[in-house]
């Protein structure tokens, strides 16, 4: 008998996973092949998707990018010398790519089936919630501050802060919410994880539940991500089925439970306030802070929000104590990072790693330089809000303070690479036009300026004298000020950082002659 | 526009089921969505009563979010991603195809009432950028050629 494993990933079956599988299973019955086929989540190394494990005595051997047609093929040499095969990638975790990862996060990627509890608890799984049940909530709290994590969303807040404000925020009820609406151009960490890890959220979920003394929870997921929505749910019934969640969550004596609620296509629901007013049932409109979520967050009551990536890391923590977790990392960044390559580049996938490796490691090493071949011209690094990054600057490294000193950041860890085909002055413009359309109309900087914003770029790409581009130049340099110290939140407040950093870099696609040197 | 009224005993069962649920709003609208395909006008007031909000407020949620249509869909919806990552691999271009060949905007239905297009930013495919939803279905490393396969396979489907 073959064991064969191919994901189920949803962007491993838009290039064509599912078609893989389905020849797999035609063509062995043909041959009365014996196959046992198991559909794994993602190894994240997109490039090579789709993506054929045979499990074998000395690991997994992979084959890809397949398609249905490579099958029967692929299927000849496995009977022969399986290595023969001109899709042959030898032993998976053998592959560099792979292998110099440090998977924390990411550790059952591509392994595991994400709906079997087995599969789970064979790589470790509940073994944090255990150990945060047998610690208690002051010391489970106190692990996660030591572990020095910090929200993984974009403003790195130190996660066991706000951990303790919400635990000593009085009696009575609160809750725990997981921001999975961070729609980020540029960012599928999120996504993989809750399609492929399902059961990783939810313990983290449990250990933050029982921790702080809430008993619900809600994940707020978007609407874009429908396969991820779908594997939740399902996880929900399995944990809730197997007492990890409930009247008596993991065998604790106390009842935490979870639900999932669905987002409606509202890029700034992404922002914790305005998702905390979207889950009451309203527009998402921002909230002006204080009060801070964690005293009066949803319903009016002590709320501990965070994202997929920081709730998932909590788990190993727990598991494997905090000083484990200190172990990796840079400065004040520590643990890992799951960052994520994407746009115009070659091997794009995901790469985790601890803070702390260079720019220029993770876009030429890893992603192998652009897809175009064409010369690279920056990567923007954050997601729509992060700056545009030229490649001067590729050899900063991966850390919150470093990124903040160059007027960059590294949000939610996504890095979209651009050759030297993008025009800059568009990307500008779409990154004010963005704002526009998903400005929740709250603050006047963010609903109007960005608007002003739009026609600005506009004026200035079409002005014909280098005089009049100047002057809206500075308009737009003003603006960007505005945007960044009037805004109520990111949203205004970080679009001026695309614009600004473009402007900045690449004044000649705005047609203005100014270099850097002169500003 | 067809009878409304024959939506209202979903409507009546997704109120039943999800009044009491806090913050019910949200799940209500998906679920009517999700069963009419689009959220009916007298849909609006029975909400409104059911929850005890104002009408303005439900159609102020309704307007706010991207997802939420007032009038019945196309047979087919096409979600083209026009974000930062799929841009740099060429989805304006793709875009451009798509204006071309439906005679349509960013936002419109083809004449035929067979296929809608709607931006998306963000369908987290980026590793394999351009990607496409087409009817929940994600497509990724789209080329010019499978595009217009896909568009091509609505549209024909639609004319027998």
């Amino acid at each position: 008998m073959l064991r064969l494993c191919i994901p189920c990933d949803s962007v491993a079956r838009a290039v064509g996973a599912d078609e893989v599988a389905d020849s797999l299973l035609r063509e062995a019955e043909r041959r009365q092949l014996p196959i046992e086929l198991l559909r794994t989540s993602s190894r994240g190394l997109y490039w090579l998707e789709p993506l054929l494990e045979l499990e074998g005595p000395e690991g997994r051997l992979g084959f890809g990018p397949l398609t249905a047609a490579d099958v029967p093929s692929v299927l000849d040499a496995l009977a022969g010398n399986a290595g023969s095969h001109p899709l042959a990638l030898g032993p998976v975790e053998e592959i560099p790519y792979l292998k110099s990862q440090q998977r924390l996060l990411f550790a059952r990627a591509g392994i595991t089936r994400p709906l079997s509890l087995e599969d789970y608890r064979a790589r470790g799984g509940f073994e944090g919630l255990d150990r945060a049940i047998a610690l208690g909530g002051e010391a489970t709290v106190a692990a996660v501050l030591d572990s020095g994590l910090r929200g993984r969303g974009g403003a790195a807040f130190p996660a066991g802060i706000k951990w303790r404000t919400v635990r000593e925020a009085g009696a009575g009820q609160k809750y725990v919410v997981c921001n999975a609406d961070e729609g980020d151009s540029g960012t599928f960490a999120d996504r993989m994880l809750m399609e492929g890890d399902p059961f990783l959220l939810i313990e983290g979920m449990a250990i933050a539940g029982l921790a702080v003394g809430a008993s619900m929870g809600y994940v707020y997921v978007r609407s874009e991500y429908p396969d991820a929505i779908d594997t939740l749910n399902q996880a929900l019934r399995i944990a809730r089925e197997a007492g990890y969640l409930g009247a008596n969550a993991g065998g604790s004596g106390r009842a935490f439970d979870l639900d999932v609620r669905v987002g409606a296509g509202a890029y700034i629901c992404g922002e914790e306030t305005a998702l905390l007013d979207s889950l009451e049932g309203k527009r998402g409109t921002v909230r002006a802070k204080p009060p801070l979520p964690a005293l009066q967050g949803l319903f009016g009551l002590p709320t501990l929000v965070h994202n997929v990536l920081t709730l998932a890391s909590v788990p190993i923590i727990l598991a494997r104590g905090a000083q484990f977790y200190r172990d990796f990392g840079m400065g004040r960044s520590l643990g890992t990072m799951p960052f994520q390559l994407a746009g115009n580049i070659r091997h794009g996938g995901l790469v985790e790693r601890a803070f702390g490796l260079t720019l220029r490691e993770l876009v030429e090493g890893y992603g192998g330089g652009t897809a175009s071949g064409r010369p690279l011209k920056a990567a923007q690094v954050g997601g729509p809000l992060g700056a545009w990054v030229p490649p001067a600057q590729f050899d900063t490294p991966l850390d919150y303070e470093a990124f903040a000193a160059m007027g960059a950041m590294l949000g939610h860890g996504g890095v979209v690479v651009a050759d030297d085909s993008l025009d800059m002055a568009r990307m500008a413009r779409f990154a004010l036009q963005f704002c526009a359309e998903e400005s929740c109309g709250k603050c006047t900087p963010c609903r109007i300026g960005s608007t002003r914003g739009v026609e600005v770029v506009d004026r200035l790409i079409a002005s014909t004298n280098a005089a009049a581009r100047e002057e809206q130049a500075e308009l737009l340099r003003d603006l960007c000020d505005t945007l960044q110290s009037g805004s109520l939140c990111a949203l205004g407040g970080m679009t001026s950082y695309p614009v600004a950093s473009a402007l900045k870099h690449f004044p000649a696609d705005f047609g203005l002659q100014t270099s850097e040197a002169d500003q | 526009m067809p009878d409304e009224t024959l939506h209202l005993p979903l409507i009546h069962s997704v109120l039943e089921r999800e009044k009491d649920t806090p913050g019910a709003l949200l799940p209500i609208l998906h679920a009517i969505q999700d069963g009419a395909g689009y959220i009916p006008d007298l849909a609006i007031a029975e909400i409104a009563h059911a929850l005890n909000l104002s009408l303005a407020e439900v159609r102020g949620v309704i307007s706010f979010y991207h997802d939420f249509r007032t009038t019945p869909p196309a047979r087919h919806t096409l979600r083209l991603c026009r974000a930062e990552s799929c841009q740099s691999m060429g989805a304006e271009r793709l875009a451009a195809q798509l204006r071309e060949q439906l005679e349509l905007d960013d936002h419109g239905t083809s004449a035929d009432g067979q296929i809608s297009l709607r931006p998306v930013y963000c369908l987290g495919a980026c590793a394999c950028s351009p990607a496409l939803e087409l009817d929940g279905r994600l497509h990724a490393r789209l080329t010019p050629e499978h595009l217009r396969d896909l568009v091509n396979g609505c549209l024909e489907e639609g004319s027998c």
